[in-house]
């Protein structure tokens, strides 16, 4: 074998083992077909519910959502986004619902909303800003090192 | 050291100090309720039988007692703070009965038979007890633990929360002026 | 007797620390050597003293003198031995006398290596480090005095917080923890000492390179033996919450993991210099911050240790160091502005300018969410909270750019690529990202962050394992060495880079655990009676039977569980509840059966008195394993890049200062 088909070979391995894991893993962790407890309902309703309740604060916890706290009222509170869902309320209906009953810190991140805004704006602005910076000086810098060897 | 580092220190130390300070003085854990000046939201609950086998049948609404000051008490027997409240508002209960002040327990997340025990030892029960399955009505009402006081004027408005225990005074001061309170008779 | 001598012990250190501070700068400035000495002497004793007062403080604790406060607060006769010892470290009092214990021998160590420096770098270095450890003394003779006399003496007390009794992993993190933001002392010491002696080129960072990278190790290690205690103890099988304390760990460590990266860049090219003084001094001040989150009580936190006005002490700190830190920095900026030139915009220098800036900008993201709340507060009057959401959707396109940088970089070289053997060598890792991006699509993965993640996974792989081969390759070659004895040299020879490479890896695997683990997993209650099974992912799960047992400090109820597949048996678990006797909620021991694909996780959420029933979480987690494997390797990896070389480095340095020829990309 050649230096550069042995890399080759031993690259793919590598490459394809690590898709095999994710893959393997997703195979096994989709769950089975039903069993002694309750039948699962709508899986859309299901993942919709996650996805809202991800998004709510659990009041007795320390900054878990209710989706993620097993304490009694986290999954309480995720009971009731789930009937609110069912019955036809949308996500941001679910949200002000809390956010009346509990104020606006029952939500896991602050509405893009007045002042909220800086906590969004001021890392991409921060972001963009050095980004520029790095391109000119880079531009500066080797445009000095082609003047250095034009030079000598 | 010259002035424009002085200026530049002083500019970002300055704002930052500033909100490290204020953090300082509130304290992170205390979130005001959100829930006094909306209307309370009706409910319509079981009473609990204080005779152990009967099975609840009398239901309570929010909306039986309008007209009146309405307080209510979220509670459980599993909870120490609400045993060091729960005289006082036996107490205030008595007092301000025959003055259209109603009292109404909430139960939460508990066995009945743990709170008909804890109200026997407790000397008794003063006013009712309402079973919230799937703790509906308490998230209704902004629950975050027990216990929590909720004070309901004569036209359904909520006019305080407790997060906490209450005691006498808290109690009488808040609901001696709802008393005065004419009913607004709807439209 | 005992608080007799802790309190001394900590003022003597107190007193000498002022002392050798005020020394070492009067004696460099007055030209007396004599006087250096002394403050190095100095710091030499306040080792001992802090190491009396902590071994006072252990035997204090073993023993239960309950007439010491710190005792009286956190010990207990009824906690086991092991738990006593560890306490010393479970609350504020108790933790900063820890912390002064873990500067003073930092700031010996530091001093006795670097006692034959010529020049006033580092007496003014002493004199910084002494004066931090002045302010941590002084928390500890002032307003965290863990040796206060108590009278009248305690029969017995309350025993150490109850969420630190559950899992060995306690033991180990706050000590990680410490060595790791203590040790960010000493590069912040030797920059304040180089912006002061004017001795401003890469000398302090060549001085201190070990000490920061080691203090980087012991924080990556802390930051993942965190994450393994949250999952394995607090229930929701999770491992990081963006909880305040978490990001205040995570904070210093992006920054030094910047700087770890650009001082290359100083080293080779003098340019950056006030960018890195920089960045170790926010690495420093942010230590501090650290602190100063968990014990000041302004953000709400599962660590927060106490509310109480020692906070303040931490705010002047802060303030003082950073304005000093401004003005130095600001005032010598002109002076260190180096022309700087750069061969070419592609090259490793270029990659390393990215990092740096998705690091500062994750770093800066990061703080502004965990202060915002109190801004918000002051300035709306309303209760906000930041939490998960928004961290996950301001900073995973960060990661991705790191991923992507982090193959991109070791596949270029320092000054100029050749455009043709960049392109070779990216061709297979390339293939390799859209060969796994694309078969995660075709197996119906949807999530884009998780297809990236594995895509650059073995985009980074490839790079990474690439550059190992062709290296040992060139050696065996060379020196007709085999493949294991090839790259084994070819490691020693350079331990910086192929240190980094595995620390690389082991991110890489932390990658795509978290990734997995979050995406992949699933969730299911259940109750069981005695004799009754459930089927989960492939698993079949038999409740046993129910258990309680009375210990001093606890009363305990667990589930057995009897783990099969495909009717064969392969564990037992044991969830419990744990009673504590001063709290209402128990707190809930998951059971974990960690296996290299998946763990299987399992909560004992409610049951009958009577043992007739029980409620289950059952929670399968792919690949969670790996992340903290790849926190092993990433210390790893720290560990081959700062073990010591041979006489070769120091020509290799040399040879780095004064380039010869531009030439293809240099070592290291």
């Amino acid at each position: 074998m050649t230096p550069r088909i042995s890399r080759l070979a031993m690259a793919l391995a590598f490459a394809g083992g690590v898709a095999a894991a994710p893959v393997a893993a997703e195979a096994r962790s989709t769950p089975q077909a039903a069993s002694q407890a309750a039948p699962q309902d709508d899986a859309e309703l299901e993942k919709l519910t996650s996805a809202v309740a991800s998004q709510l604060r659990c009041p007795v916890c320390q900054g878990l959502s209710i989706e993620d706290s097993p304490t009694e009222l986290a999954r309480d509170m995720r009971a009731v986004v789930r009937e609110q869902l069912a019955a036809g309320k949308s996500p941001e209906e679910v949200k002000a619902y809390f956010v009346s009953k509990y104020g606006e810190w029952i939500l896991l991140e602050p509405e893009p909303r007045g002042l909220n805004l800086a906590v969004y704006l001021l890392p991409v602005l921060a972001l963009a800003g050095g980004a520029t910076v790095i391109v000119r000086s880079v531009r500066r810098w080797t445009g000095a090192s082609a003047a250095d060897h034009a030079d000598s | 050291m010259n002035l424009r580092s002085v200026l530049i220190a002083i500019l970002v130390t300055v704002p930052l100090v500033a909100v490290f300070l204020y953090g300082m003085r509130s304290d992170p854990r205390i979130v005001p309720p959100a829930i006094p000046g909306q209307p309370a939201p009706d409910f319509a609950l079981a009473r609990m039988p204080m005779t152990p086998g009967e099975e609840p049948s009398d239901t309570v609404r929010l909306s039986d007692y309008r007209g009146k000051v309405v307080v209510l008490n979220f509670w459980a027997s599993w909870c120490v703070p609400c045993r060091v409240e729960h005289p006082e508002l036996v107490a205030v209960a008595r007092e301000y009965r025959d003055r259209g002040v109603v009292f109404l327990g909430i139960l939460y997340n508990d066995q009945v038979s743990n709170a008909r025990a804890w109200l026997e030892e407790m000397g008794g029960e003063e006013y009712p007890t309402l079973l919230d399955p799937g703790t509906r009505t308490a998230i209704d009402y902004g629950l975050t633990g027990v216990p929590e006081t909720v004070i309901i004027d004569r036209n359904g408005i909520v006019r305080f929360k407790r997060i906490g225990i209450v005691n006498r005074e808290m109690l009488v001061r808040e609901v001696e002026p709802l008393l005065a309170d004419q009913e607004v008779v709807g439209p | 007797m005992i608080s007799t001598l802790g309190f001394g012990t900590i003022a003597v250190a107190l007193a000498l620390s002022v002392y050798g501070a005020v020394a070492a700068v009067v004696g460099v400035r007055t030209r007396r050597p004599e006087l250096v000495q002394s403050a190095s002497l100095a710091a030499y004793v306040n080792f001992g003293l802090l190491a009396i007062a902590n071994l006072a403080m252990v035997y204090a604790l073993v023993v239960h003198d309950f007439s010491v406060s710190y005792v009286a607060q956190v010990g207990s006769r009824s906690t086991p031995l092991f738990i006593t010892i560890i306490s010393l470290w479970s609350a504020l009092e108790g933790s900063i006398l820890f912390w002064g214990l873990v500067l003073a021998a930092y700031t010996a160590a530091a001093v006795y290596v670097h006692r034959n420096h010529p020049g006033p770098l580092v007496p003014y270095a002493t004199a910084a480090m002494l004066s931090v450890g002045a302010f941590f003394y002084m928390l500890l003779v002032g307003p965290a005095n863990p040796f206060e006399a108590v009278w009248p003496v305690p029969p017995d007390g309350p025993g150490p917080n109850p969420l630190l009794q559950n899992h060995i992993l306690m033991a180990v993190h706050p000590p990680l923890l410490y060595l790791g933001y203590v040790g960010m002392t000493v590069p912040f010491a030797f920059a304040i000492g180089a912006l002061l002696s004017g001795e401003l080129d890469a000398t302090w960072i060549r001085m201190t390179r070990r000490w920061t990278v080691t203090a980087w190790i012991f924080l990556s290690l802390a930051i993942v033996a965190g994450m393994w205690w949250s999952y394995e103890v607090l229930g929701w099988a999770g491992y990081w919450a963006w909880d305040p304390v978490e990001n205040a760990s995570f904070m210093p460590w992006l920054t030094a993991t910047a700087f770890l990266h650009s001082v290359m860049v100083q080293e080779r090219r003098e340019m950056l210099r006030v960018w890195n003084l920089s960045l170790i001094v926010s690495t420093f001040l942010l230590t501090i911050l650290g602190t100063f989150l968990t014990r000041s009580g302004i953000v709400q936190s599962v660590h927060a240790f106490t509310q109480g006005t020692i906070g303040y002490y931490f705010i002047a700190f802060i303030a003082v160091g950073l304005v000093f830190s401004l003005i130095l920095l600001t005032g010598r900026g002109a002076e260190l502005r180096s022309p700087g030139n750069l061969d070419s915009a592609l090259s490793r220098e270029t990659v390393f300018f990215f990092n740096n800036l998705i690091l500062t900008a994750f770093t800066f993201t990061v703080l502004l969410g965990t202060l915002y709340p109190i801004v918000a507060e002051a300035l709306r009057g309303v209760k906000v909270s930041v939490g998960a959401p928004f961290y996950n959707k301001m900073t995973l396109p960060l990661c991705m750019a790191l991923l992507f940088l982090l193959g991109v970089g070791p596949a270029l070289p320092w000054r100029r690529a050749e455009p043709d053997v960049l392109r070779r060598k990216l061709v297979i890792p390339g293939v390799a990202f859209l060969a796994v991006a694309g078969a995660s699509l075709a197996l119906g993965l949807r999530q884009p962050y998780t297809i990236l993640t594995f895509g650059f996974a073995a985009f980074v792989l490839c790079v990474t394992l690439g550059e190992f081969a062709a290296g040992a390759r060139a050696r065996m070659r060379a020196h007709g060495e085999s493949a294991l004895v090839a790259l084994g040299r070819l490691i020693n020879a350079n331990r910086r880079r192929y240190g980094g490479y595995i620390a690389h890896l082991g991110v890489v695997s932390m990658a795509v655990g978290i990734a997995a683990s979050s995406t992949f997993q699933s969730t299911r209650d259940v109750t069981l009676r005695p004799g009754q099974s459930v089927r989960a992912g492939r698993y079949d799960v038999r409740f046993d039977q129910l258990w309680a047992q009375n210990e001093p400090h606890r009363f305990v109820v667990g589930a057995d569980l009897t783990v099969l597949i495909e009717g064969r048996e392969v564990g037992r678990l044991a969830p419990r509840l744990n009673f504590y006797g001063d709290r209402d909620e128990p707190i809930t021991t998951p059971a974990v059966r960690t296996r290299p694909d998946e763990d299987l996780y399992i909560n004992l959420m409610a049951f009958e008195r009577d043992g007739s029933s029980a409620t289950f979480q059952i929670i399968i987690e792919p690949m969670v394993v790996w992340i903290w494997i790849g926190g092993g390797i990433i210390g790893l990896g720290g560990l081959v890049a700062v073990l010591p070389g041979r006489r070769r480095r120091e020509v290799a340095v040399a040879a780095d200062t004064y380039p010869v020829a531009a030439g293809k990309g240099g070592d290291v």
